[in-house]
């Protein structure tokens, strides 16, 4: 990542949005050393932060930049009753210590009933904080959501946190460089998720290893910031580090006016800026991946990685399906788990539980979409279906559009922002045996409560589901008819 | 971080090879929000067995973890590296390490000294017979020496310089302060600070 200081190069190459971003942050570099890169933004939750503050104690070092921290409660918090003490010992000492620890050290911190709370991936950009070209890390691996707008986003270790805490900085290797080229249109109710799930699906779990992807094309240009969050907060289920969409119209429209986006003037240097981040043309990347958009449709996934799915209108794959010995034992292990029968057609798969959410799928665009589909509808009795918007401000939002009225008519529940079931540390879990299609990111095994099985999905599709009781697209509904 | 130019104390031969992170220290531990205090949770499940060699009298109060090959695979936790040093251990030695768990201890300040089997094997041999034998590591000539055995050891360079200079990754990087300053001072005035608007 670094060709452009490369004084063995004679003539000035051009640069990935990487490139630029990551030497634009460059303090320090010396030979046989790790670059040592300036950090814009540290994001902070309750479960990977306690060590790193404690550490600072025990060494009497100070947060050198509390201003450019920010912490959150998301992980473990109740959605249900958010003001009574937190039941759950372990997930109280988690939230009291981020208290604790951020008075102590003088970081800002958005606790439980604070209008500014919910999932740390969600409140950064909705404050306008997360900007085109600025280096962001979180003690969270989907921090690479933030690579949405053009920023190097990467989730860290707690060591990494406490050394970020101590000095704005953190020693990296470079990385190597991905495009994932998505052009053409995307055909009518084919999200970010399903691109997204097609990628991963196509490169594997482990595809993106040491890369930083950069996904271009007319497909991606199309995305609203929602959708570009979606599939940047994926990467890391491809393996990447980070993820990137360069900085344009789109990404100015969503930052203007938000609460911590530059002003007047301001405004003006920082869009003449973020305008000279795009990959140039005659850059080159280590690698690259195309897809054809026109090709995709409604993803979902069958097993117990998010590698492990295909089109809707598919079957349940089989282990003589494999391309390899180490392929057959992972889809046999996933279909046992999973309890699914090779051939049967995707779209007879049985849901109980529905969950919309969670860093990838929790924004008011995806709430939006889901009442769409449920406007006029009913959750099928057999499902219960959750809807946990990703924040405090997403769920007034969509209060004041009405959205909550819909999803309560329908059925459905309407909870408090935080993780929720995306990772069942709060008392939102699924018991053992039950399935869910779900909007979140991950569908490990036991990750959505010990025994759960998990779908990974688009909002629309969830919203489908809700109302068939078997994994569906909106296309499958019956029209809702008009009084 | 102390400087660690050479360390004496007394050994324990652990005679296990592939100990995993979880076995050094459990996943129920991972709960805590303390960085210290791990020392009940190092090898909890074999500390069970009242024969295990951690729970032998003689070895009381040793610094000095004489371990098998592949020492250290599996989960990445940063607390196997914590709860050895939290019980008292300034080194491990083993043939083997696994790569990660390496990493960590370089960072939090514990030496892994790599050396041939056939030393581990005489070192276990010489520590059982005398478990009071004084075990000398000398970081300075990346030297294990203990009785009439004398054995170089294998060390990272970066790692070594670090731990004889007493300093960690934070301590390395706020040498460089003065380049933050500097960096910092030619920041746009308009990248965001977190500082709530109202
Ligand atoms: S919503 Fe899920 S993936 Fe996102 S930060 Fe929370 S637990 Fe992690």
């Amino acid at each position: 990542m670094t060709s452009e200081d490369d004084p063995s190069k004679g003539e000035v190459m051009g640069r990935t949005l990487a490139e630029k971003v990551w030497s634009d942050h460059v303090v320090r570099r010396a030979a046989g050393e790790p670059d040592l890169l300036y950090i814009d933004l540290h994001l902070v939750h309750e479960v990977t932060s306690p060590q790193a503050f404690d550490g600072l104690r025990a060494t009497g070092r100070p947060v050198r930049r509390p201003d450019l921290t920010l912490a959150t409660e998301d992980h473990n918090v109740p959605t249900l009753n958010i003001l009574a003490p937190i039941a759950d010992p372990i997930s109280k000492a988690q939230v009291d210590a981020l208290r604790r620890n951020c008075a102590e050290f003088g970081v800002p911190v958005y606790s439980l009933g604070h209008e500014e709370q919910g999932i740390v991936h969600v409140v950064g950009p909705q404050l306008g904080l997360t900007q085109p070209g600025m280096t962001v890390v979180c003690g969270d691996s989907h921090t690479s959501t933030h690579g949405a707008f053009g920023a190097l986003a990467f989730g860290i270790g707690t060591s990494e946190v406490e050394h970020v805490l101590a000095t704005q900085t953190l020693p990296l290797k470079p990385f190597k460089t991905m495009a994932i080229t998505v052009d053409g249109e995307l055909p009518a109710g084919v999200t970010a998720k399903d691109v997204i799930l097609a990628v991963i699906a196509r490169i594997g779990t482990g595809g993106g290893q040491g890369y930083v992807l950069e996904y271009r094309g007319s497909a991606i240009r199309g995305l609203s910031m929602e959708g570009r969050m979606t599939l940047c907060n994926m990467s890391i289920e491809a393996g990447a580090r980070a993820g990137m969409v360069a900085p344009d119209e789109t990404t100015f429209d969503y930052l203007r006016g938000r609460p911590h986006a530059p002003t007047g003037a301001d405004w003006d240097e920082a869009v003449a800026y973020w305008r000279t981040l795009p990959t140039d043309a005659d850059a080159t990347f280590d690698a690259e991946v195309v897809l054809d958009a026109s090709t995709l449709s409604p993803f979902v996934t069958w097993g117990t990685n998010p590698g492990q799915g295909l089109p809707l209108s598919a079957s349940v794959p089989s282990p003589d399906d494999a391309v390899d010995e180490v392929d057959r034992v992972a889809i046999e292990r996933a279909l046992e788990y999973m309890d699914l029968t090779p051939g049967m057609p995707l779209r007879e798969v049985s849901i109980d539980t529905v969950f919309v959410g969670s860093c990838t799928n929790g924004r008011i665009e995806d709430l939006r979409a889901v009442a769409g589909i449920l406007e006029g509808r009913r959750v099928s009795d057999s499902v219960r279906m959750l809807i946990v918007p990703g924040s405090v401000r997403v769920k007034q939002a969509a209060e004041a559009e009405g959205l909550d009225r819909v999803f309560i008519e329908a059925g459905a529940e309407w909870r408090e922002a935080g993780c929720s079931m995306c990772l069942a540390m709060n008392p939102d879990k699924l018991a053992p045996g039950e399935r869910s299609a779900s909007t979140s990111n991950r569908n490990f095994e036991g990750r959505q409560g010990p025994g759960g099985r998990t779908h990974l999905v688009s909002p629309a599709v969830a919203a489908a589901t809700a109302v068939t009781g078997h994994l569906s697209s909106p296309a499958d509904l019956s029209p809702v008819a008009t009084a | 971080m102390e400087k660690f130019v050479v360390h004496s104390g007394t050994a324990v031969p652990l005679r296990r090879s592939n100990v995993d992170t979880d076995q050094i220290i459990p996943a129920e531990y991972l709960k805590r929000i303390t960085r210290h205090g791990f020392e009940d949770g190092l090898f909890s499940a074999w500390r069970k067995d009242p024969d295990f060699v951690l729970n032998r009298p003689e070895f009381e109060g040793a610094s000095i973890l004489i371990a098998g090959p592949d020492f250290g695979t599996g989960s990445s936790r940063e607390h196997a590296v914590w709860a050895l040093q939290d019980y008292g251990f300034a080194v491990v030695l083993s043939s083997r390490f696994a790569d990660i768990f390496r990493g960590n201890s370089g960072k939090g300040g514990l030496l892994t000294a790599q050396v041939d089997q056939d030393v581990i094997e005489a070192l276990w041999a010489a520590v059982e017979s005398d478990p009071s034998l004084e075990v000398t590591v000398d970081l300075d000539r990346r030297e294990v020496r203990a009785g009439d055995i004398v054995a170089v050891f294998d060390v990272d360079d970066y790692v070594r310089w670090r731990l004889m200079e007493g300093l960690d990754d934070i301590g390395i990087t706020l040498q460089y302060a003065g380049e933050i300053d500097a960096f910092e001072a030619a920041r746009p005035s308009w990248k965001p600070t977190t500082t709530p608007v109202t």
